[in-house]
């Protein structure tokens, strides 16, 4: 339970960071929170030759709403989005999923740049920054570029990041007047993670249902707004379409019927707030 | 010897004294503190971040410190259970806490768990019970229950409360 051997190497600007990643390529890692990465290294399931730690990068501590989006960057820590005063204003379903993630001094050190890039399929910010259709923020020596969520997370702990790149910040759409926002999941003990998590923006015409925990990264549907009665026959046919796995977790069917009644459940409450939230 | 092997040396404040010690790049600061530094009150179990017994505070803020390298905390003021009692040798308030409700028997998971609460204290003056519950889920016990451990918490978070709100009026 010790990392192998690496050469570490502290960032304190990112242009430091993009010439590293330049020479190093796939043989280099970054190093925010660690609070995914570390587990990894002492698991010795990750095995880099050079580590980049940005976590003490004033460059890329901030977190700030930009004309319709919140922008949070590479080094900002999850605690410092919760404890945001902003906060509940200006992304109310970061508030509702934050305190789902892991334990309370996890979010002290994780950062929220860092759980996206890791990519797992049951994390709650790649659900979240799925469904508000948010961007990533990429850079490599030679530019920049910003992909949406669809484009950038492809896979099971994989993203189109390449090896010269790293994410310096990700933008979640500011709630917007007449929306209702809701995020519940559940899994086996607190701070696990989620057997199935639902995301939830429902706005005057379409409702957004993402999904996490049950393929291998978020799924996002839009749907017309609707009676009631009509989501429960698109949840199910839904809950068939992500093709769940058995594993020692949960089995295929038991996801199913969460993603039926916990996706039901999500989008009941998010339709009562969006009943509140007329101005 | 390649760099990757190369013990560098580390400044940090531990409990408001300044220490210094070595470490390789891969050295972990749970490692850090109980070897270099001699430091043993912080417990180390699963070494991958879910049981909480080696929570300390790095810059005031409680963290696992089995999930961070002693590298990245150069510089940095360290907190761990040791600074906790008072300069006489007797318990700190939350450690009295502790014994008086028998928020503990092995004793293992104790410094970590006393380091969260340090923390959480300091931002949520006056916690619910559900909010003790919520911080503590991060920290695994096999003896206690957590009851008793509740019951510590919530009694110094009210004694820390009246203690300021006295202060404020005289």
């Amino acid at each position: 339970m010790k990392p192998l051997a690496f050469e570490y190497k502290r960032v304190d600007k990112v242009s430091q960071a993009l010439q590293w990643l330049h020479e190093a390529g796939e043989n280099a890692r970054i190093l925010a929170g660690g609070q995914s990465l570390v587990i990894l290294l002492n698991m010795r399931l990750a095995q880099p030759a050079y580590l980049l730690d940005i976590s003490r990068c004033e460059e890329l501590n901030f977190l700030r709403q930009e004309k319709d989006m919140v922008c949070v960057g590479a080094s900002t820590t999850q605690a410092q989005l919760q404890f945001w005063p902003d906060l509940v204003q200006a992304a109310p379903m970061l508030a509702e999923a934050i305190p789902f993630i892991s334990h309370y001094q996890i979010r002290n050190r994780g950062t929220v740049v860092g759980s996206i890039a890791h990519a797992d399929p049951s994390a709650e910010l790649p659900l979240c920054l799925a469904t508000l259709d948010g961007r990533v923020v990429l850079r490599s020596r030679k530019g920049s570029r910003e992909l949406d969520s669809v484009q950038f997370q492809q896979g099971m702990l994989t993203t189109a990041k390449k090896s010269d790149e790293m994410v310096t910040e990700v933008r979640f759409p500011v709630a917007k007047a007449g929306h209702g926002y809701a995020f519940d999941e559940f899994a086996l003990r607190r701070g696990d993670f989620a057997i199935v998590a639902c995301a939830v923006d429902a706005g005057p015409e379409m409702i957004r249902l993402g999904i996490g925990g049950v393929a291998d990264k978020p799924v996002v549907v839009q749907w017309a707004r609707n009676d009631s009665a009509s989501y429960k026959e698109q949840l199910n046919d839904l809950a068939w379409q992500l093709n769940a796995q058995d594993d020692q977790h949960a089995s295929a069917a038991y996801r199913r019927h969460l993603v039926r009644e916990l996706g039901h459940k999500t989008i009941e409450t998010a339709l009562s707030r969006c009943a509140n939230n007329k101005d | 010897m390649s760099e990757q092997h190369t013990r560098h040396p580390i400044q940090v404040k531990v409990n408001g004294v300044a220490r210094s010690g070595h470490a390789e790049s891969r050295m972990l600061l749970s490692d850090f503190i109980r070897h270099e530094l001699g430091a043993t009150g912080t417990h180390v179990g699963c070494e991958h971040g879910v049981c909480g017994a080696c929570t300390v505070l790095i810059d005031g803020v409680a963290t696992r410190s089995c999930l961070c390298l002693a590298r990245q905390v150069d510089g940095c003021d360290l907190r761990t259970v040791e600074g906790l009692g008072n300069q006489d040798g007797t318990l700190g308030v939350l450690q009295q806490a502790f014994k008086k409700h028998h928020a503990l028997q092995c004793g293992f998971c104790t410094a970590g768990i006393l380091m969260s609460c340090v923390d959480f204290l300091r931002r949520f003056t006056s916690p619910t019970e559900a909010q003790v519950r919520d911080m503590l889920s991060g920290h695994l016990c096999r003896c206690t229950g957590y009851t008793p451990i509740v019951e510590a918490i919530l009694e110094v978070a009210h004694q820390l409360k009246t203690e300021k709100a006295e202060t404020s009026h005289a």
